[in-house]
């Protein structure tokens, strides 16, 4: 086995103090980032990215993939403990966590929370260790066009699979396109879309508009619902943890089922909230305590977590090995690594083996020192929320503000990030999905540049993307998730009238 | 509830904003074409011109605009969008964050978040001032040593950082 030899080459590189130390940081700094509103882990990593310019990139990636993991485990912290769903991906916690706690029964959701966590990550980074390197080697043959249809497939992911009307996501989506086109254009050199605006040479930074519209509209939202935190207490000791373990094999079926649908859905752009959601549903249906789901069920907390963790993780395995992010975070991740001059996709398996091993080695060692974290500091978390939300909004704006300045050192992102905050409130209250604005943003040029590539080899013809079997297939499979929501209401309306009544 | 027009239960409809939200979107997609047709849309010497592809987005992103604000105004749902007191809730955040943004480039990042801080918690917090200073100050100051002393990234500085050399 050629990738446990690299993986243990990967420990090696990770195993130092120094990056001990930063993994520890990383994940404390996560989950104070996934605990409060207004900064989560697409932001989050956003901000604090600048920072690492200067750190080595084994060093950064390890740093920011541990706030993403500590992101991803804070958000069951406000879910049990207050009945706020920190993130997105955490709300299908709230439905039988909460009432656990009511029940005063939150150390044991907590760690069913924080295990399930763990075990998730676990199961879609051995499948990122296994298949990233066959997915990276196979890739690695990819012409144009079929770079171009993966880019294509990922995008159509987001019509097919998404809850919102499927016109919204593609008017979301070709808005963070026509963004990413403006400036100068990557293949020929020339200025487009800035309409005389000095400002607008470099084009829009899709860090500035993560933070605007995950961090300064969720801020809004916030101030909008007038939230106040009234929280259960919460303490986990040694015994609580060791009965719930003790308890937690027997829904070994279920954890299963929601590492399968996590990894699926976050290796297809779907992303860790959806996992969550279906992961639920689908436990609920198949449990023997079903009926009892919603009124304080421990399986009703793994089930949600479990698949949230695995899609958050595995979300990274197309964005090393394609090039192609999963989720927002990722994203933002993978902007970091063309920052730190490498080039994401599969040559980075062969290039940067160094740094590729260290980051799949060190998610293995943060999700088991995040899982000690959160284990040991609930108390500590849960304090963080109780501080009120006119100190804490005004020093995330602060913090939001510093980001997006030092993106560029240009107090024009700034003021980018206003105005990106408040079209995220408006998008969001209209129920437009934020997430595909964010991706085609950061994937617009290299989108662009493989489908006018292609045309150059094709002369203009659009047969290209059907010119061999591997291509056509990928390309089959986007129109599919394209007209998904179509072909499903077509079938719909078909079967009704059959249906005896 | 009253029929007072600040009360709870007036605010503007969620389908108009809709309507408002899709001629928005609408209009930048009117403007990815009209750059796009100044660039050249064609085929040019090294394949696609500039405009070529934006072109197309811009098209996309205009006919779905369309689709959606007439969807809105039909379908859409009759509910508050939000209520007047909740729009105060988030102006309360937008104004003085326009504010904010507007001054860093004379005063410089750090007193202006001061301010920003102190204003917020007298205003919507109404806390005491040896709290509110503590943390108006503290954090800038917190700030200053994290980025400017540790991790070597300057940030906007005005006449008060001038005035005591930093």
């Amino acid at each position: 086995m050629e990738a446990i030899g690299d993986l243990m080459a990967g420990f090696a590189v990770v195993l130092s103090w120094q990056n001990l130390l930063y993994m520890v940081i990383g994940i404390v700094l996560g989950v104070i980032i996934g605990v409060l509103p207004g900064l989560g882990g697409a932001n989050g990593v956003a901000i604090l990215l600048p920072l690492t310019f200067s750190m080595s990139p084994t060093s950064a990636i390890i740093l920011l993939s541990c706030i993403y993991w500590g992101a991803l485990f804070g958000g069951a912290i406000t879910s049990i403990l207050f009945n706020i769903p920190g993130e997105p991906w955490s709300v299908a916690t709230t439905f039988d966590g909460h009432p656990m706690a009511q029940n005063g029964k939150a150390g044991e959701a907590l760690t069913a929370a924080f295990t399930s966590s763990f075990v998730g990550a676990l199961f879609a980074v051995i499948v990122i260790t296994l298949a990233a390197p066959l997915v990276a080697s196979f890739a690695l043959q990819f012409g144009p066009a079929e770079k171009f249809s993966v880019f294509f497939l990922a995008f159509c992911s987001f019509v097919g699979m998404g809850k919102e009307p499927p016109t919204k996501t593609i008017a979301a989506m070709m808005l963070g396109f026509a963004l990413a086109a403006v400036g100068t254009d990557t293949v020929t050199g020339q200025l487009r879309l800035t309409f005389g605006s000095h400002e607008l040479l470099s084009g829009f930074d899709f860090l500035v508009a993560v933070i605007g519209l995950f961090g300064i509209g969720e801020i809004l939202l916030t101030m909008e619902e007038g939230l106040s935190f009234k929280g259960k207490a919460a303490s986990i000791n040694p015994t609580v943890v060791w009965q719930t373990w003790k308890e937690l094999p027997r829904y070994w079926m279920t954890s299963l089922r929601s590492c399968l649908i996590g990894c699926w859905m976050g290796i297809t752009p779907a992303g860790a909230t959806p996992a969550s959601f279906m992961s639920y549903g689908i436990a609920k249906r198949t449990s023997r305590k079903g009926d009892k789901f919603g009124s304080g069920e421990i399986e009703g907390v793994i089930a949600p977590e479990t698949a949230a963790h695995a899609a958050g993780t595995s979300a990274l395995l197309p964005m090393l090995s394609l090039g192609v992010p999963g989720s927002p975070t990722a994203a933002v991740l993978l902007g970091g690594l063309l920052i730190w001059g490498l080039q994401p996709g599969p040559l980075l398996f062969v290039e940067q083996k160094d740094f590729v091993w260290g980051l799949i080695a060190s998610m293995y060692l943060g999700n088991i020192v995040g899982l000690i974290i959160v284990l040991t500091m609930v108390p500590f978390f849960a304090a963080i929320l109780r501080v009120p939300f006119s100190i804490i909004a005004p020093i995330i704006l602060v913090i939001c503000a510093i980001g997006a300045y030092t993106v560029h050192n240009n107090t024009f992102d700034v003021v980018m990030m206003l105005v990106f905050g408040v079209a995220g409130y408006f998008l969001k209250k209209c129920n437009y999905p934020l997430a595909p604005l964010v991706l085609a943003i950061v994937l617009g040029d290299k989108a662009e540049e493989s489908f006018r590539q292609s045309l150059l080899i094709s002369q203009g013809g659009l047969g290209v993307f059907f010119s061999n079997g591997l291509v056509s297939t990928i390309m089959g499979l986007g129109l599919v998730a394209l007209f998904w929501p179509a072909l499903s209401n077509l079938y719909a309306r078909l079967l009704t009238p059959a249906r005896p009544t | 509830m009253s029929d007072s027009p600040d009360g709870p239960s007036n605010g503007p409809r969620q389908h108009l904003v809709e309507v408002g939200v899709a001629a928005a979107m609408a209009l930048l997609g009117i403007i990815a074409i009209i750059g796009s047709l100044r660039v050249g849309t064609g085929w040019g010497a090294e394949g696609p011109k500039s405009g070529f592809f934006p072109f197309w987005i811009g098209l996309i992103v205009v006919v779905t605009s369309l689709y959606n604000m007439v969807r809105a105004y039909t379908h859409g749902s009759r509910k508050l969008f939000a209520n007047w007191m909740q729009i105060a809730q988030v102006l309360k955040v937008v104004l003085p964050l326009t504010i904010y943004v507007g001054i860093i480039p004379w005063i410089g990042i750090y007193l202006a978040s001061a301010l920003l801080i102190a204003g917020f918690m007298r205003w919507i917090g109404r806390y005491g001032w040896p709290l509110t200073l503590a943390i108006s100050i503290g954090l800038p100051v917190l700030t200053y040593f994290t980025f400017e002393m540790w991790f070597l990234v300057p940030l906007p500085k005005g006449p008060l950082e001038d005035m005591l050399g930093l």
